[in-house]
């Protein structure tokens, strides 16, 4: 009988792998409401040539592997549902290069938001990357595997539509360098384009494709000054027209509008979170006006108005991540955080808010809807924000069920599931249009013909 | 049911009609002032009523006490009015409903009202309220809920404050040392306007701070500076008590730029204005104001009002003046803080 673990710690030093019960139960689960599944073995490699070591043995062995970033996609994801290896990708946490004048950084596969956003600020201060809300120690490639959105997603789309190029490790061993730097080692600056975007067999696989060992990030201009504008409305129907009319300013960086009852100061209320930046304080005030000016007949009608934030009031508002969310995914406390994110067309806003509250009197739930525009407003991100106790099953069967109601409420009114969980993506792939579904079919078994990538994912 | 004390015949007997022609918002002149403000005495509609910014001032300026802003509120409520969009004013009805969290320190028949300002007990600390500090109130259940008559909600101060009153009287206290222009004006000209007994001494902080300092007279090193005060929205409530920031700054050897806002031609923070009338107003009276602290050399701009100083402090900053509440001013004096920057 072959000894894996061996072979595993021949690769990555003994340090870095472990069959311990402790590890396996912590890879085993994550802060939602997946079952947990214990991996077999957990390896943490630093270098891509380990981790392809790491996927030729299990490629030969058949034995499924796990990615693993920062854990925080909440919807089992990262569960090995049939064992195996989980790779943690957290050793491999260079930052290898800032291209300055080309606006983009090449990480490896393990480096964290948290990481990046200290390195811009400290070297490379007149820029920034798109910053998603969850805690900083998510990665950039997990977060761009699933198509996260940040701070600069209202701008600039999904943060996987700011990748430059990838490095992948094959699920049959092979390193595949996919974007301009795939003919000229030096250059990270285009994922694709004008060239076939192969980038696409391996963002929102959910690492059922390759493992992404390095990754090429778009950057963008860091403005001197940040500001916060808070529109109020009471009226839900008014929400899409209110992003459309912000978004056809083409003034603001990021868009985020949210419902929930708790704090009282929000009950009752549309909060809409409008973030503005300048390099002065005219262009602040520029943008301040041109704003105001967009929504005035909605001001003017009284349906809604501009809140004076006081200064002690902005920096919550404007620090990335926001503590505020992630104080709310604790608010319950006991650790359970769960949220579907449907990406949605902005004209449905109205419908989902009230689905969600729909589901939150009928399950007795706490709530939090926030959602985030996307790329300009062609869309948005609805999170359907539960938060639990994870000491009580109750709660957490409550949960299940109105999460369950959302995705089939989501397919129903034509929204695409985020970072879905497997059984979600059972629901997806019955409905997809089986020449779709048969493109995808094909890709998958070409690319992993042994099946070890992440199993139980995108299976038909 | 509580009614306001509006005597329509002071109104008819009136001679100047203050009130609106006074208004630094709206332009009226006499005859115009007379015949808008009978329309709503009758309860008809005037102009007057959208377009009035809330700023408060017409209290101040009825010098027959017949509360002409109060009514003006009323009837804004009555007809269904906005003075801003319903949702403002649905956060601040949702955000200052007592809700069983407040705080009560080691209160003595003497106490501080803190709002539920956070700032105010980083402020009350020190000599200047020495043997007092730990004796307050925090609280919406303490809250003096004048905001509303921002908002044309007269209709909830009249329902929140007499409990106020209560939950204040019930705790024993004797004298209410008030921190925020809006509590004081509230206890002294809101509940008296509606006939609401108040069964405590009220005492504005200025006051207070005035005989505190003297009784400290040699702690104090005469600070020898230029000083700009801005005046907030709810000190027309009670215009009695600005004689005070007058005392105060000569106790602590500081010097009171000659202004064109002031007194009763003083401008407000206009943050107010800015969510219920829109920004173009707001902006011009905030550019007003600040270009006269300017104009005048003032160095410092001195804040009553916590509200003021966390909307326009920045911006008072901006333009080279450094911001500065009074008790911090105070304290300067006495030593026991550094001039701020800029
Ligand atoms: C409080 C809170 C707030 C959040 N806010 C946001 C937000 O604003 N925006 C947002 O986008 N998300 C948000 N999230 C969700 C999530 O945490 C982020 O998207 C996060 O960036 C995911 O990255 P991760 O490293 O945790 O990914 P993981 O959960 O570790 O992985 C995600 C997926 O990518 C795969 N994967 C990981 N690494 C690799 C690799 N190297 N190669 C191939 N596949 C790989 C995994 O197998 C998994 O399928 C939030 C979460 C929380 C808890
Ligand atoms: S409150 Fe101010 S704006 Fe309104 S009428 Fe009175 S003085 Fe004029």
């Amino acid at each position: 009988m072959i000894d894996i673990y061996n072979l595993l710690a021949e690769i990555v030093g003994e340090q870095h792998v472990s069959n311990h019960k402790e590890e396996r139960y912590f890879y085993g689960c994550d802060p939602g409401l997946t079952p947990p599944h214990e991996p077999d073995y957990v390896v943490m490699p630093e270098t891509t040539e380990e981790v392809q070591q790491i996927v030729k043995l299990a490629n030969k062995e058949k034995i499924p592997i796990v990615p693993k970033g920062g854990g925080l996609a909440l919807t089992g994801l990262v569960i090995p549902q049939k064992g195996g290896i989980v790779i943690d990708m957290k050793r491999m946490g260079k930052i290898l290069e800032v291209n300055e004048k080309s606006r983009y950084v090449v990480v490896e596969g393990g480096v964290t938001h948290g990481m990046l956003q200290n390195y811009l600020k400290k070297h490379h201060p007149k820029l920034r990357h798109s910053i998603p809300d969850s805690p900083a120690i998510s990665t950039v490639v997990g977060n761009a595997v699933i198509h996260g959105q940040g701070r600069l997603t209202q701008q600039y789309g999904f943060n996987s539509d700011m990748v430059s190029g990838l490095e992948v490790v094959l699920p049959t061993g092979e390193i595949c360098r996919i974007g301009s730097h795939s003919i000229s080692s030096q250059h990270w600056f285009s994922k694709g384009a004008p060239w076939p975007d192969l980038s696409g067999l391996f963002l929102g696989w959910f690492g059922t494709t390759g493992i992404i060992t390095k990754l090429g990030l778009r950057l963008y201009p860091c403005k001197k000054m940040r500001d916060v504008m808070v529109f109020l409305t009471d009226k839900i129907e008014l929400v899409p027209d209110i992003i459309l009319k912000l978004t056809h300013t083409e003034m603001t960086e990021d868009i985020v509008v949210n419902e929930q009852p708790l704090p009282p100061r929000m009950k009752g209320n549309i909060y809409i979170l409008i973030i503005i930046t300048g390099d002065s304080d005219e262009e602040l005030d520029f943008k301040r006006k041109i704003i105001w000016d967009a929504l005035w007949d909605i001001f003017e009608s009284r349906d809604g108005g501009f809140l004076s934030v006081p200064a002690d009031m902005k920096p919550p508002l404007l620090e990335m991540p926001s503590r505020d969310v992630v104080r709310f995914a604790d608010v319950r406390k006991g650790g359970g955080f769960e949220y579907s994110g449907p990406i949605i067309p902005l004209e449905k806003y109205p419908e989902f808010i009230t689905k969600q509250k729909e589901l939150v009197s009928k399950y007795n739930l706490s709530y939090s809807a926030t959602s985030r525009v996307i790329a300009g407003g062609h869309c948005m991100m609805y999170a359907f924000a539960f938060t639990f106790n994870r000491a009580d099953p109750d709660e957490m069967d409550r949960i299940r069920k109105a999460l369950r109601e959302a995705a089939e409420f989501t397919v129903e009114q034509g929204g695409m599931m985020w970072k879905p969980t497997i059984e979600e993506q059972k629901m997806i792939i019955e409905r997809m249009d089986p020449n779709t579904l048969k493109i995808m079919k094909k890709i998958k078994e070409l690319l992993d013909p042994n099946g070890i990538m992440n199993p139980g994912n995108w299976e038909a | 049911m509580l009614q306001l004390n509006f005597d329509p015949a002071k109104c008819i007997a009136c001679k100047t009609q203050d009130c609106l022609v006074k208004c630094q918002y709206l332009r009226l002149d006499k005859d115009k002032a007379k015949t808008e403000m009978q329309k709503i005495i009758n309860g008809e509609d005037s102009f007057v009523l959208h377009d009035c910014v809330t700023c408060y001032a017409c209290e101040e300026y009825c010098k027959m006490g017949n509360h002409p802003f109060y009514l003006i509120v009323e009837r804004q409520e009555g007809k269904g009015i906005l003075p801003a969009p319903r949702s403002i004013a649905t956060m601040w009805i949702n955000q200052c409903e007592p809700r069983g969290r407040f705080t009560v320190g080691k209160v003595k028949e003497r106490a501080l009202s803190f709002c539920f300002i956070p700032i105010f007990p980083l402020w009350a600390t020190g000599k200047l309220f020495d043997g007092i500090a730990s004796s307050y109130i925090m609280g919406e259940e303490f809250f003096c809920n004048a905001v509303f008559l921002h908002y044309a909600k007269m209709s909830v101060i009249k329902d929140r404050l007499p409990k106020v009153i209560e939950n204040i009287a019930k705790l024993g206290i004797k004298e209410l040392i008030c921190l925020h222009d809006e509590c004081y004006g509230t206890f002294n000209s809101l509940a008296p306007a509606y006939g609401m007994k108040v069964p405590f001494k009220t005492t504005h902080y200025f006051e207070y701070l005035y005989e505190k300092l003297k009784e400290l007279k040699d702690e104090i090193k005469p600070l020898n500076v230029k000083l700009a005060y801005q005046r907030p929205c709810s000190n027309r409530l009670s215009p009695k008590t600005q004689h005070f920031v007058d005392d105060i700054f000569n106790l602590i050897g500081a010097h009171r730029v000659k202004r064109e806002y002031v007194g009763e031609n003083a401008l407000c923070c206009a943050e107010v204005i800015r969510m219920g009338q829109g920004y173009k107003i707001a902006d011009d009276v905030q550019k007003r104001n600040l270009e006269d602290m300017v104009k005048a050399g003032a160095e410092y701009c001195v804040f009553n009002c916590p509200m003021c100083y966390l909307s326009i402090g920045d911006k008072v900053s901006k333009r080279g003046l450094k911001p500065i509440h009074i008790i911090d001013l105070c304290k300067m004096a006495i030593g026991e803080k550094t001039a701020p920057g800029v």
